[in-house]
């Protein structure tokens, strides 16, 4: 059972580590330093606002794939797989 | 070719082809009937979750919502998409694990308890219901638009064509029904957003176009919108908020929640072959939404800027009422679009001061139906979107629909009240209770109680107060307790109907509505529509309170969320 707890922790921290990332574009760069970001300009996307409105949905979609990968390799690891 | 007959044709293909695959791929067995056999390729299985997914308003409200709010319309865009992250990372792959059908089902195994199983399936249908009640209306307007039929007939030709489907085809046949919707509402989406990038910035990939100089100009197009929009009197669109920073959080996680929370999209993932495959599926159903959703802001900030330009054009004088284009006049008959000559001089002022502008009443969800017309794409695109539009909304009802059917059949007949009923007499009460629902839902959109948008984040709201809180804590809190999860759901759903109720009215009669529908009056200045984040903390505080006073859960079950917590030794979808 210890080796499916050792699973099960690095489960958690890679989930923790990514919905950090997760927050920080979204909640933190979209919303929270919005007026901070938006000092900073990208082409014609003020960054602050490029974030909210297209960089947030791109980052949440490699943190799907990056999760998706990372476990497949954990299963793996650890003989869990199916 | 004129243009009504080039949509009837084009409307009229597309649901040839949806028909077709129903029948084609039409439910033999329970099981195809409620998870398509689980043997959906995860690639297909992200596109038909993304149909299921993008409703009537990702297709034809939020780009039109995004237009007049600006920067503060991110919510939707955040929100929407976000709630991915949370269901790939936080639930998809253990749901899969434990190969049930439904989510009460999870919730009654997990939790030990039959209440739990039978509160879990009331918040379902509360949140289900509400949410195909809007789109039935979204099927009723776009049916009556482009059939140019009164709303009533649009309805209850909408009720039909999804009564067929669904009831026919079950899980397996709208799976591939919907794929085929995605790829219809997709291009009908970003086609004209491409010819209309196109035009204003010579830039085909609309997403960059937003980001681009304008034709001839050295001026980016968004600091051009926020420069009339702020000679007109209105808000800098790319810094304007939604009311406030703390409202803006509390949106964007109530809509992240409740998709996460929402059983139609949950059951998507119990239709793949293996636990990574629930992983990859949720990316990739991301990956087709993400292209409606990036797309989306380009589409919301070109329509304002086309809309202002074709009523003010710059250097020139305002239009004139009489020189007004056709698409002006079509919408005009709807009643959606109205002009009034203030100061009489026969052309139209669109500005924010109330007293001068003269186009008083501009619907927001016009936009994106309007937008390829206000552009003068061809009658072609025209159709396109209209197709487009009722794919999305009719994709989603259906969904809905199958959530609300399996909950009735599977969860409270088979697995409360009449266990000892056959594999048939199920299939047979699922259908019933699809044609129930599509009958309740098509008579509360005869008299839609001024519904709409508010109903949608409604429904978010309510999946992400009640649901989503019992399945992590299922997943996550071995320990977890039975009376905790069913005190935390009552009291989630409740706080969050009565905050709803008690600004927009009992069941939307604004009348009923005892503390009114006032910014003063919100708790924390949030807006009802924003109020499931509240309602889920409210979910979770409550049902760690409770589950104090009880013991914790017992071993076989703390057994069980150990074992779905790991991937090997998953069967295929089952029953029992």
């Amino acid at each position: 059972m210890s080796k499916n707890n050792a699973y099960w922790s690095a489960n958690v921290s890679l989930m923790i580590k990514l919905l950090v990332v997760w927050f920080a574009v979204s909640f933190g760069c979209g919303i929270l330093l919005v007026d901070v970001l938006n000092n900073i300009q990208i082409g014609g996307y003020k960054l602050g606002f490029w974030f909210a409105q297209q960089g947030a949905i791109y980052t949440f979609v490699v943190l799907i794939f990056i999760y998706a990968k990372k476990m497949a390799a954990l299963d793996i690891e650890y003989g869990v797989d199916e | 070719m004129e243009l009504q007959t080039l949509t009837y044709i084009v409307v009229g293909i597309t649901f040839v082809l949806y028909l077709g695959i129903a029948f084609w791929a039409r439910a033999g067995s329970t099981k195809e009937f409620y998870v398509a056999g689980g043997g959906i390729h995860p690639v297909l299985n992200g596109m038909a979750t993304g149909a299921d997914w993008m409703s009537a308003a990702s297709f034809i409200g939020m780009a039109g919502l995004i237009a007049f709010y600006g920067y503060g319309g991110s919510v939707f865009l955040m929100g929407w998409t976000g709630g991915y992250v949370l269901l790939a990372l936080l639930l998809a792959p253990y749901l899969r694990k434990f190969g049930k059908f439904t989510v009460p089902e999870f919730i009654g195994d997990r939790f030990y308890s039959k209440t739990a199983r039978i509160v879990a399936v009331i918040c379902l249908i509360v949140a289900s219901v509400t949410y195909v009640i809007g789109q039935m209306k979204g099927i009723g307007v776009a049916f009556s638009r482009f059939l140019q039929v009164p709303y009533e007939i649009g309805l209850l030709v909408g009720m039909t064509i999804v009564f067929f489907y669904s009831v026919m085809g079950g899980m397996k046949g709208i799976t591939y029904t919907q794929i085929a919707q995605y790829v219809v509402l997709i291009f009908a989406y970003t086609i004209p957003a491409v010819f209309i990038s196109l035009n204003l910035t010579g830039n085909p990939i609309p997403q960059l176009g937003l980001g681009s100089t304008l034709i001839g100009s050295e001026t980016f197009l968004l600091d051009r919108l926020d420069q009339i929009v702020t000679e007109l009197g209105w808000a800098e669109y790319s810094t304007q908020t939604r009311l406030s920073t703390t409202n803006m959080i509390a949106y964007t996680l109530s809509l992240m929640i409740g998709t996460a929370g929402l059983p139609h999209v949950i059951i998507r993932f119990f239709t793949v072959p293996k636990v990574k495959d629930a992983r990859t599926s949720a990316g990739w159903a991301l990956v087709f939404i993400a292209i409606l959703y990036t797309t989306a802001p380009a589409v919301a900030a070109m329509a304002r800027l086309n809309l202002i330009n074709t009523m003010q054009p710059v250097g020139q004088e305002n239009l004139a009422y009489e020189e007004r284009p056709d698409w002006f006049k079509n919408w005009e008959t709807t009643g959606l679009l109205k002009f009034e000559d203030k100061n009489g001089d026969g052309r139209i002022q669109y500005e924010a001061d109330k007293t001068k502008n003269e186009l008083v009443k501009v619907d927001r969800d016009i936009m994106v139906l309007a937008n390829p017309e206000i552009a003068k794409l061809p009658n072609w695109v025209i159709a396109l979107v209209a197709a487009g539009g009722l794919a999305a909304a009719l994709s989603t009802a259906a969904g809905l629909l199958l959530a609300i059917a399996s909950a009735i059949s599977h969860d409270l007949l088979k697995g409360v009240l009449r266990p000892d009923i056959t594999e048939k007499q199920e299939l047979r009460a699922s259908r019933i209770a699809m044609a129930g629902a599509i009958v309740f839902a098509g008579y509360l959109g005869f008299n839609p109680p001024d519904f709409a948008a508010g109903t949608v984040a409604l429904a978010f709201g309510l999946a992400a107060s009640s649901i989503f809180p019992a399945l992590m804590m299922g997943i996550f809190s071995k320990k977890m307790n039975r009376e905790g999860a069913i005190a935390g759901m009552i009291a989630g759903l409740s706080v969050t109907l009565f905050y709803v109720f008690q600004h927009k009215g009992i069941m939307f009669i604004a009348s009923t509505s005892f503390l009114g529908d006032l910014p003063n009056n919100w708790f924390l200045g949030i807006e009802p529509n924003a109020f499931g984040a509240v309602g889920a903390s409210v979910n979770f505080a409550v049902a760690l309170v409770v589950y104090r006073m009880y013991g914790e859960a017992p071993k076989e079950v703390q057994d069980m969320v150990e074992h779905i917590r790991i991937p090997a030794g998953a069967s295929q979808a089952s029953d029992h």
